[in-house]
């Protein structure tokens, strides 16, 4: 454990004047293949414990592993994606080390012969396109899940023993690792957080992966080391993990900023260790410390064949991906002429893909733009669950948006849909049903509302007689609040105006 | 033969290998390991007087892409994927409790 004394944090902005950080990701993948990666059990989420294993993923001795083609498929089309040369021959390797979340005592991953390396991809931060370097993209496999009993709250500290469930060991992963990423300080926080989102749309638009943070389908490592400003030479760096949205992403950056700048003021090392991010409060603790001890003495997997990708096969891949991130954006502002900073802040919100989707369920795109960014990013914020993890889907917006296009629904009521579809009440059109929240557009109703106001306010009634017609406004108010909201106001309008000219 | 393995060294190779070693087993294993390094010495030095025309195999075939397709075959039963562990408890493998040493 560290023995580092507990120095202040300090805040983010002032940190950046003395020091400029540099970051490296690493994301796991998890591939939404039907099988693991060397063996042929079944990978669905939330099957019973231990219902999806066999003497392969469970390390038992004799057991040969298998290699899953359509897990290449996808690491190769993974790789092309981010610009990567593929290795025309490559093997992989054990990594050993004792830890019962892998029956073997090791995981077999890649080591220095990933299938694919050398690669970027371009994110966009406030307008501005910064390249992250890709430096490899690796096959592995997922490890099982341990549940700690005893101690406080199944945490791994004062646990009694720990129990495994073991579906998920062997489940494909892909491992992309960055370079190092050195951008303006200020910014570090916003690109990690958008090449991260960005590597989720790919994964989705590719069909590798359903790519969730919050399931876990998609993890974030954020190393991160500061430099004192002006100077090359890199720092001590610290491996952020359980990094579990978007947001998260963002957050963890700025606190380790923080954190080192305040060891670093104080004249101490940073320790190179693992760290664990907090979601509650945005901070992070110790985890285990990086040591010698740490030797994972790498050699190449015996009982698995090389794997030689042939060109032909790598360029009929090539064939098969989505348009390119940046291609994508120019595309679809035009596409919904949108100005450069509708465009900035959607992509910003992480929400570009939630509006295509949108667009692409009949909504217009200033409509579904309005809502992402306005009433589900609140949302967002307020609970801390990223806008693409909200438990609504584009096709819901879209339906909600359809319901105020055909008059059956004004943005007040929307917002009630909005709360009821959130809370997992059902389709839009379950809630509107359910709540009672349709617009009340039938003369009859309103006619009486409109009579009761006019009756109620006989100087407004007067002033619209003679001609003022702006006063009308009052008049719908009453009627509005009367019918809960829930009144067509633009119908009531013209009733107003019909009975006062 | 190579000179023999400092008693440092042979402790973490144990603590790597979670072996748990006397100080007079360090010293044998010590005077011991290099007889196996230099055997793999020998090897090392075929494949160096081969030269770059022949390289090292990791597997004993020389095939590549061995592939299956990616359809579910059936594995255990939970009941016979649990019969051989030495505990369990709600359907999962019971472990000894993980860092004991930190906790």
């Amino acid at each position: 454990m560290s023995t580092q004394t507990k120095t202040p944090l300090v805040p983010f902005d002032e940190a950046l004047t003395r020091y400029e950080p540099v970051m490296g990701l690493e994301v796991h993948v998890e591939l939404g293949t039907n099988t693991k990666m060397f063996c042929g059990c079944a990978t669905e989420f939330g099957a019973e414990p231990n219902t999806q294993v066999c003497p392969v993923c469970l390390g038992l001795p004799g057991a040969l592993p298998v290699v899953n083609a359509k897990a290449v498929e996808s690491a190769i089309r993974i790789g092309l994606a981010l610009n990567c040369e593929i290795a025309e021959w490559c093997r992989f390797a054990r990594k050993n080390y004792f830890y019962p979340d892998q029956p073997k005592n090791f995981q077999t991953s890649q080591y220095d012969e990933p299938i694919a390396f050398d690669g970027y991809t371009d994110v966009e931060v406030d307008g501005e396109v910064y390249r992250i370097e890709i430096e490899r993209a690796h096959m592995e496999e997922d490890t099982g899940k341990s549940l700690h009993v005893g101690g406080a709250t199944g945490r791994i500290h004062g646990a009694d023993h720990s129990l495994l469930d073991y579906n998920r060991a062997g489940i494909p992963l892909i491992e992309i690792v960055t370079r190092t990423i050195e951008v303006p300080g200020d910014k570090a926080p916003l690109v990690a957080r958008a090449y991260v989102n960005q590597l989720r749309d790919l994964m989705v638009a590719l069909g590798v992966s359903d790519a969730r943070m919050d399931q876990g389908s998609l993890r974030a490592d954020v190393n991160l080391s500061l430099r004192p400003a002006g100077t090359t030479a890199l720092g001590t760096r610290s491996e952020t993990k359980n990094v579990n949205s978007f947001r998260s992403v963002e957050r963890a950056v700025r606190y380790e900023v923080g954190r080192h700048a305040g060891i670093l003021d104080a004249g101490q090392k940073v320790v190179q260790e693992t760290r664990h991010f907090h979601e509650s409060d945005g901070t992070t603790s110790p985890g285990r410390e990086k040591s010698d001890a740490e030797d994972y003495r790498y050699f190449p997997e015996p009982d698995l064949a090389p794997v030689a990708p042939s060109r032909a096969w790598v360029e009929e891949l090539r064939g098969t991906l989505p348009e390119p991130p940046s291609e994508r954006r120019k595309r679809l502002q035009a596409e919904w002429d949108f100005s450069d900073l509708d465009m900035r802040d959607t992509i910003g919100a992480g929400a570009l893909e939630l509006v295509a989707a949108t667009v692409a369920a009949g909504a217009a795109p200033q409509a579904a733009r309005k809502w992402w960014l306005g009433e589900l990013a609140r949302r967002s914020n307020d609970t801390g669950v990223d806008l693409a993890d909200l438990p609504i889907t584009p096709e819901q917006v879209a339906g909600i948006q359809a319901l105020i296009d055909a008059g059956r629904l004004n943005d007040k009521l929307a917002r009630d849909v909005f709360d009821g579809v959130l809370a997992g009440e059902g389709t839009p059109e379950e809630v509107v049903a359910s709540r009672g929240l349709e617009l009340v557009s039938d003369d009859g109703a309103l006619g009486e509302a409109v009579d009761q106001a006019i009756a109620a306010n006989p100087d407004v009634a007067d002033k619209i007689r003679d001609g003022k017609v702006q006063a009308a406004g009052a008049l719908i108010g009453a009627v509005m609040k009367q019918m809960r909201g829930q009144a067509d106001a633009g119908r009531v309008r013209e009733l107003i105006l019909e009975r006062l000219s | 033969m190579s000179s023999p393995l400092s008693r440092e060294d042979v402790a973490h190779l144990a603590s790597l290998a979670r072996i748990s070693l006397s100080v007079a087993e360090l010293d044998r294993l010590g005077a011991e390991l290099p007889a196996i390094l230099d055997h793999v010495a020998a090897v090392q030095g075929v494949v160096e007087s081969a030269g770059a025309d022949v390289a090292p195999m990791s597997h004993p075939a020389p095939i590549t892409n061995v592939f299956r397709a990616d359809e579910p075959s059936p594995g255990l039963s939970r009941d016979d994927a649990l019969a051989g562990a030495p505990a369990s408890e709600e359907d999962r493998f019971l472990v000894p409790k993980i860092l004991g040493e930190e906790a």
